[in-house]
């Protein structure tokens, strides 16, 4: 008996499927093929442990594993095989990379020997996927597998989250080593959540205490940082406005008193006209993107700035900021709301009310209870609102009827806006929709898909059915590429190159993968049609015919500055 | 318009192969030309230091060492001015033996410069100069007249007048770990 006792060697594939194990990983998302053929036989043998989701294309397996990391908290895992399957993969990590998504990514290689000989679905996705990961490794011996595993999640979670890359090459799969899996706690030269300066938290409270006129932006690092709680804590002991980056919705209720609305091209008319009359900035979990400052020469020039971010590569990226508060925003807040006084600023809030008012008279009023005939995406958001009463996840693509939802959905909870932020990949939401769903089981989902990005993933409605998976598909179609074709038409004299869409029938679509399906093309018909959708316990597509040529305002002309924001 | 300056980038990194590639990509990505880069293993084993010559604007180089640190591999970087730094180039200069014995001029360069002749063989002969680009250059004007074979330079390597502390980094991580233990 004593020989059982000893080690027994494994081969490299089982090292990898049981160094997932050891990181609590039970569910992945892939698309098998030759090079990671391993692999897939140790996922058959351990299918009972690690639930591997075969999707229609890696691309969809990508995106399901960001959705699932952005709706559970948790490292997202995609697999492929070499060549194709992996350059199917770079969008998606691309995506996480500029939205700090935390995700490893897997993907096999041809074996040592054949690299540099273009070897049948050779290629080089280390150099290819370099410039959008956060950090990536060819594996090629077996004994490298659990080290470099256990360092690929570190990394992906630790500090500002991001995406890993893992290639292995065959021969390491099918080798044998000596197991042993030790997690990782650090590496000397990573240094990923920076050490709070004091005087910094001290300094950012005195200009915060002495404030007039100041203003909060927050972004998505007070959800990545699970800070939530000592957020709101901030706010309401601050009693500062407060105004959101598209990623940061949700992290405080959207009915929150003192939060004032989206800032950026598509945001609230308050907030980026207000940003250039507050006294002060703070910034908080966010990146200063191009489409939150528009024109940076002209962006908060009259204010003083306060920064709290983990990267310190963002402080100082686009915009100055006079007190760059580095470290885990959790921890800051905490110290920051230690050493500011309670207050409130009644007149200063009032003119974000006002300014909402105007905006509502002309933009909000007519995109929410329309006179004409044809269905707007505002009524639609609004109509779903009401079925799910604000408690689900709401996946959006990329366009108008993403701009739409995230200004009009109404979030109760934390992780319920999932959406591609910064680089804006239409046929992000399908996919992600099925990670958000399965990494929360509990919650509604309810997927919002303009006509063109649907189209880009649509297969994945096959992987939905296979699952059975209950999520809810929103498509809400106007026959074009709508918010390019609202550029052709504010700033190329209506010249609709390529934007028109000749669609298919949507509904038989969805019902020859045998899904529920309804489509909407009145008034009547909508909040019905959204209740039956929502009360389905099953996965249901719901096509809504929405107005063509609809516009998503207010809007920040490209390049201009935030407070020539335009309502019309 | 702020001033362009010549920088001398130091970074000290892992030993990871392709992190050569991620630290040129975030040059190339803003379109900042290279001017000099070279890579050695530094006085910490299995440490390797990269000397990079950039010409940029102070805001743009402090944007740059940040990119450069936030790579997982790399332990730290540094901006330097030329005050700053003790940095040389070395040249190699190959011409044909004949002009040597031929050309006075050719003696008279070599001596003043403090350059060395590396090699002799009946064919050709190799000059190698160390020193500033001035004067790599100086030589190499006045051995162009009389036919250069070949003629190749390195790019710069440098240190720093003030302290760098990586092993106090590299210390401080290992007592970090010890104590977690």
């Amino acid at each position: 008996m004593g020989k059982m006792k000893k080690n027994k060697k494994i081969s490299g594939a089982e090292a990898v499927i049981k160094s997932l194990i050891k990181e609590n990983i039970d569910l992945v998302y892939g698309y098998p093929g030759g090079a990671i053929m391993p692999v897939y036989d140790e996922f058959f043998k351990f299918q009972h442990k690690v639930n591997h989701v075969l999707t229609r294309h890696e691309q969809g397996a990508v995106h399901a594993a960001q959705g699932y990391a952005r709706s559970s908290g948790r490292v997202g895992v995609a697999i492929a095989t070499s060549g194709p399957g992996a350059t199917n993969l770079v969008t998606g990590i691309a995506d996480a990379q500029i939205d700090s998504t935390p995700i490893v990514c897997i993907t096999g290689q041809v074996p040592a020997h054949l690299l540099g000989s273009d070897a049948f679905q050779e290629t080089d996705i280390i150099g290819i996927s370099m410039p959008v990961t956060k950090w990536s490794y060819q594996i090629t011996k077996a004994s490298e597998v659990p080290d470099v595993i256990a360092k690929a999640f570190y990394i992906a979670k630790s500090g500002r989250p991001g995406p890993v890359l893992i290639d292995i090459t065959k021969n390491a799969q099918i080798e044998m080593l000596d197991f042993k899996y030790k997690k990782c706690v650090g590496i000397r030269s990573y240094s990923p959540v920076p050490k709070i300066d004091k005087n910094k938290i001290l300094e950012a409270a005195e200009l915060i205490n002495n404030a007039k006129n100041p203003l909060i932006v927050w972004g998505q690092g007070v959800i990545l940082g699970n800070a939530e709680k000592e957020f709101k804590n901030f706010v309401e002991k601050s009693g500062i406005p407060a105004a959101w980056t598209i990623l940061g919705a949700s992290a405080i209720p959207t009915s929150h008193e003192l939060n004032v609305g989206m800032v950026g091209m598509h945001g609230n008319y308050g907030p980026n006209i207000l940003t250039n009359k507050c006294d002060l900035l703070i910034a908080i979990g966010m990146r200063f993107d191009d489409r939150v400052t528009g024109d940076t020469s002209t962006y908060a020039k009259q204010a003083k700035i306060i920064h709290l971010e983990i990267d310190p590569a963002e402080v100082n990226k686009n915009i100055k900021v006079d007190v760059p508060v580095v470290g885990n925003c959790k921890d800051s807040l905490r110290m920051l709301t230690r050493n500011i006084k309670e207050k409130s600023y009644k007149t200063w809030v009032n003119k974000f009310d006002e300014l909402m008012k105007k905006e509502f008279k002309k933009v909000i009023k007519s995109d929410l209870s329309p006179k004409k005939k044809g269905l707007t995406m505002g009524e639609s958001i609004i109509a779903i609102n009401k079925f799910t009463k604000g408690k689900a996840i709401i996946v959006t693509d990329v366009g108008q009827h993403q701009m739409v939802a995230c200004r009009y959905a109404n979030f109760i909870d934390s992780k319920s806006n999932i959406t591609s932020g910064g680089l804006g990949t239409m046929g992000f939401a399908l996919p992600a929709a099925i990670g958000a769903k399965m990494g929360a089981p509990k919650r509604e989902v309810v997927a919002v898909i303009g006509d063109g990005g649907y189209q880009m993933t649509i297969q994945e409605l096959g992987t939905i059915f296979q699952l059975q998976l209950p999520v809810k598909i929103v498509i809400l179609n106007n026959d074009f590429l709508g918010m390019v074709r609202q550029w052709q038409q504010l700033f190329f004299d209506k010249r609709y190159a390529s934007t028109e869409m000749v669609n298919p029938d949507f509904v038989s679509i969805a019902k020859a993968y045998f899904l529920d399906s309804e489509r909407v093309e009145s008034r009547s018909d909508l909040e019905p049609a959204v209740k039956r959708m929502i009360e389905s316990k099953k996965p249901f597509v719901l096509e809504i015919c929405v107005e063509k040529e609809d516009n998503v305002f207010p809007m920040i002309p490209s390049g201009a500055s935030v407070s020539d924001i335009r309502l019309e | 318009m702020e001033k362009k300056i010549q920088y001398t980038v130091s970074i000290y990194t892992e030993n990871n192969v392709g992190l050569l590639n991620r630290i040129s990509a975030i040059f190339l990505k803003r379109h900042i030309n290279i001017e000099s880069f070279t890579t050695s293993e530094c006085e910490i084993e299995n440490v390797f230091r990269f000397i990079i010559v950039v010409e940029m604007t102070e805001s743009g180089i402090e944007k740059v060492i940040k990119q450069i640190e936030k790579q997982v591999d790399v332990i730290k970087a540094f901006y330097h001015t030329d005050e700053e730094t003790i940095f040389q180039e070395t040249a190699l200069y190959k011409v044909k033996s004949n002009s040597l014995f031929e050309e006075r001029h050719i003696q008279k360069s070599i001596k003043e410069s403090n350059a060395r002749i590396i090699t002799v063989n009946p064919k050709f002969f190799v000059i190698e100069k160390t020193g500033f680009r001035h004067e790599t250059d100086k030589l190499y004007n006045d051995l162009a007249p009389y036919g250069l074979l070949q003629f190749t330079r390195s790019g710069r390597i440098a240190v720093t007048k003030s302290k760098m502390g990586i092993s106090e980094i590299l210390n401080k991580f290992k007592n970090q770990k010890k104590k977690k233990k």
